[in-house]
């Protein structure tokens, strides 16, 4: 079992037949995700590695159905693609551009929460149930089907994660970054909500980082609502205050969004939080031995 | 991007915001000739520095005649200033903004940012003017008042009027201050800000809104949207390693360590410096090339890293995944070629294209420690920098 996105999902790639759209594109299609449409306006009815490619959104909607919509197109343009998604049903938009105006992002935002459509990202490596589906850009190879949950903020540190674990033999059921910028779409709670309800996900690392207090909110739901164990890891202990740590969402802001008090909470709520980076495979081993 | 205090109101008043009259200048016979043409007493010399906690600082004056206004000047010009928020180095005074004393009975606080956990903009306001509003929200979170704002409809009239109706303004007030809110939500959307305030906001013996100082922080990803601002914003980078991986679209942080660091992604580059501080050693910079660089950016970047003299030991942890490994190993190399590189050089690649990026690496001709996890890291630099002393 998984969350979000599973073997049957149908994805359309919009931005297909630009560099970063072909490449992503083809790794899916490699990885056995069911790429059903593309969308770039000016080349509908190129068929592109063997997927159809249309001029809008609404069109790709009607002839093949996606479920499932990822967007590679330029941080300009980005937040308007989403919308078109969302305009023509798709009900989760992936988008991993990174540098949209955050009031850019803040409208689209918006637009979905009218429709009831999920947004992951922006700024995100996208999501990945093992073995079944895939949209985004993180590395196939590295991952493994199982019964862990993922959830970052940052993209790299969601890989290191999911590598120290498939390296120990331990299995993800789905693994996703929801974003680095200030403004994200789906919340670290949306995703822990989704993994307690999945029956195929038995525990849960959460990757944390400086700014904001969307960790602080996570610390809370396993507080009153969580049943699985929850291993968290905050990046950013050493970070300097005052200094955007290249995401645009990680910074603290005089003395907010600080790695200790995201720590604190979390310990506070009984989740078991790793200090070191390189130790998170071990202390999720040895949490699921004890269980 | 921050911009200067004479900026900001140059932005207030071209979106119907009142300011104190007034103008910028670089040298005092500027300033003096500034207060002349303005023909009132006393005038109040601002330091145009972009940190706050000027004031507590000394780098803001009154002067009661033309000659106290060019002694002043002559005195803040050149000088650096420390204040709570510059770090000890401070910051040099380039430039004054001189202008007429607004007589007042009171003073707010009107903001406008983009709330993280609505992911909606918000309209701030509190009846302590001049303070620091993330203190105030850590100290008296009841002081302040907040109106969210839905995106699709801005800021309405009723809901800013509903604000400073409850602080206990007079209706009058209240509208004015009201109306201007809505001139600032205004300049907030066209600018692209992430977030805007007036702060103070003063409110004269006649109930008229004056914006005595504020703040137009523009949005870094919105730049392309305002070229002007853009070509500003590349001209006052401070420090020019910081500015030159800015130009190549990388993001680079001095720190002072030795250790060089060579990664991609924000959150990545954290988990390096938290592990590199438990090995004992030091960050001397971290260089995130982020998601979309090339072959040359990376070359390009490596020569960044090592120009930090304090740099003793190379660290490059690459975690592919839209960046390729081949891609940052092509830059490596080629960066070998032209640079002689003397410090020992630990390299963990893992992710996409990671055979092909090995490959490359192995043939390039650098002496490298080759890692394959973090732990393994760990340990090699922890002995490097026992090695290097």
């Amino acid at each position: 079992m998984s969350i979000l996105i599973n073997e049957n999902t149908r994805v359309a790639v919009q931005g297909i037949t630009g560099t970063e759209g072909a490449f992503h594109a083809r790794r899916m299609i490699e990885y056995g995700t069911k790429v059903v449409a593309g969308v770039t306006p000016g080349k509908g009815g190129l068929v592109h590695d063997g997927v159809p490619v249309f001029d809008s959104m609404r069109e790709a909607a009607q002839e093949t159905a996606p479920d499932v919509s990822v967007i590679f197109v330029p941080a300009p343009y980005a937040a308007d693609a989403v919308m078109e998604a969302a305009e023509a049903g798709i009900k989760l938009v992936v988008c991993p551009a990174e540098g949209i105006p955050v009031l850019d992002t803040v409208l689209a935002r918006r637009y979905l929460e009218e429709r009831k459509v999920m947004l992951i990202g922006p700024n995100t490596p996208g999501i990945i149930s093992p073995g079944k589906c895939k949209v985004g850009l993180m590395a196939g190879y590295i991952h493994r089907q199982g019964s862990v949950g993922v959830v970052s903020r940052s993209g790299t540190l969601t890989y290191e994660a999911v590598h120290q674990l498939s390296r120990k033999g331990i299995g993800q059921s789905t693994c996703l970054g929801i974003g680095g910028d200030p403004v994200v779409g789906l919340s670290f709670v949306d995703i822990l909500q989704l993994y307690e309800e999945d029956p195929g996900t038995k525990a849960v690392v959460l990757i944390g980082e400086i700014g904001g207090s969307m960790e602080e909110k996570a610390a809370e739901f396993f507080r009153t609502t969580m049943t699985k164990p929850l291993i968290a890891y905050i990046a950013g202990v050493t970070a300097p205050p005052e200094r955007r740590m290249g995401h645009a969402g990680a910074i603290i802001s005089r003395n907010r969004g600080g790695a200790q008090e995201k720590i604190r909470a979390l310990e506070d709520a009984g989740v078991i939080v790793v200090r070191n980076p390189a130790e998170i495979g071990d202390i999720v081993e040895s949490a699921l031995r004890l269980r | 991007m921050k911009i200067y205090e004479y900026q900001v109101k140059e932005f207030f008043r071209s979106f119907g915001i009142p300011t104190p009259r007034g103008a910028a200048g670089k040298t005092s016979d500027e300033i003096v000739t500034a207060a002349r043409s303005l023909g009132v007493m006393p005038v109040v010399l601002k330091s145009q520095i972009k940190a706050g906690g000027r004031g507590k600082a000394g780098g803001i004056r009154t002067a009661n005649t033309l000659e106290e206004a060019g002694l002043q000047a002559i005195d803040l010009l050149g000088s650096r200033l420390v204040t709570a928020q510059t770090g000890p180095a401070g910051e040099q005074v380039n430039s004054l903004l001189l202008e007429e004393r607004i007589d007042h009975e009171r003073e707010l606080y009107v903001g406008i940012l983009v709330d993280r956990e609505t992911g909606r903009p918000a309209l701030l306001v509190s009846g302590e003017g001049g303070v620091d509003i993330e203190k105030l929200a850590r100290e008296a979170p009841g002081q302040i008042l907040c109106e969210s704002i839905d995106p699709a409809y801005g800021l309405r009239s009723f809901q800013a009027s509903r604000v400073f109706l409850s602080l206990g303004l007079p209706s009058a007030s209240a509208a004015r201050c009201a109306e201007l809110s809505l001139s600032l939500y205004r300049l907030f959307m066209e600018m692209d800000c992430s977030d805007v305030e007036i702060n103070p906001l003063a409110l004269t013996t006649s109930g008229e809104p004056v914006a005595l100082d504020g703040k137009v922080n523009v949005d870094d990803n919105a730049l392309y949207r305002h070229p002007p601002l853009a070509s500003l914003h590349e001209k006052e980078e401070e420090n020019a390693l910081e500015a030159a991986a800015s130009a190549l679209g990388l993001n680079y942080i001095k720190l002072n360590g030795s250790v060089g660091c060579m990664v991609n992604g924000a959150g990545l580059a954290m988990a390096t410096m938290d592990l590199i501080k438990m090995t004992g050693a030091e960050p001397a910079n971290f260089l995130d090339v982020g998601g979309g660089a090339s072959v040359s950016r990376i070359r390009e970047g490596l020569r960044i890293v090592l120009a930090d003299r304090n740099v003793k030991i190379l660290f490059v942890n690459i975690f592919g995944g839209i960046l390729r490994c081949d891609t940052v190993a092509e830059g490596i190399a080629q960066g070998v070629r032209d640079l002689s590189i003397s410090v020992p050089v630990v390299i963990r690649l893992e992710g996409t294209n990671r055979d092909e990026g090995l490959k490359i690496l192995s043939s390039s001709g650098l002496n490298f420690i080759q890692v394959t996890d973090l732990r393994e890291a760990v340990l090699r630099i922890g002995e490097e920098v026992a090695r290097a002393g």
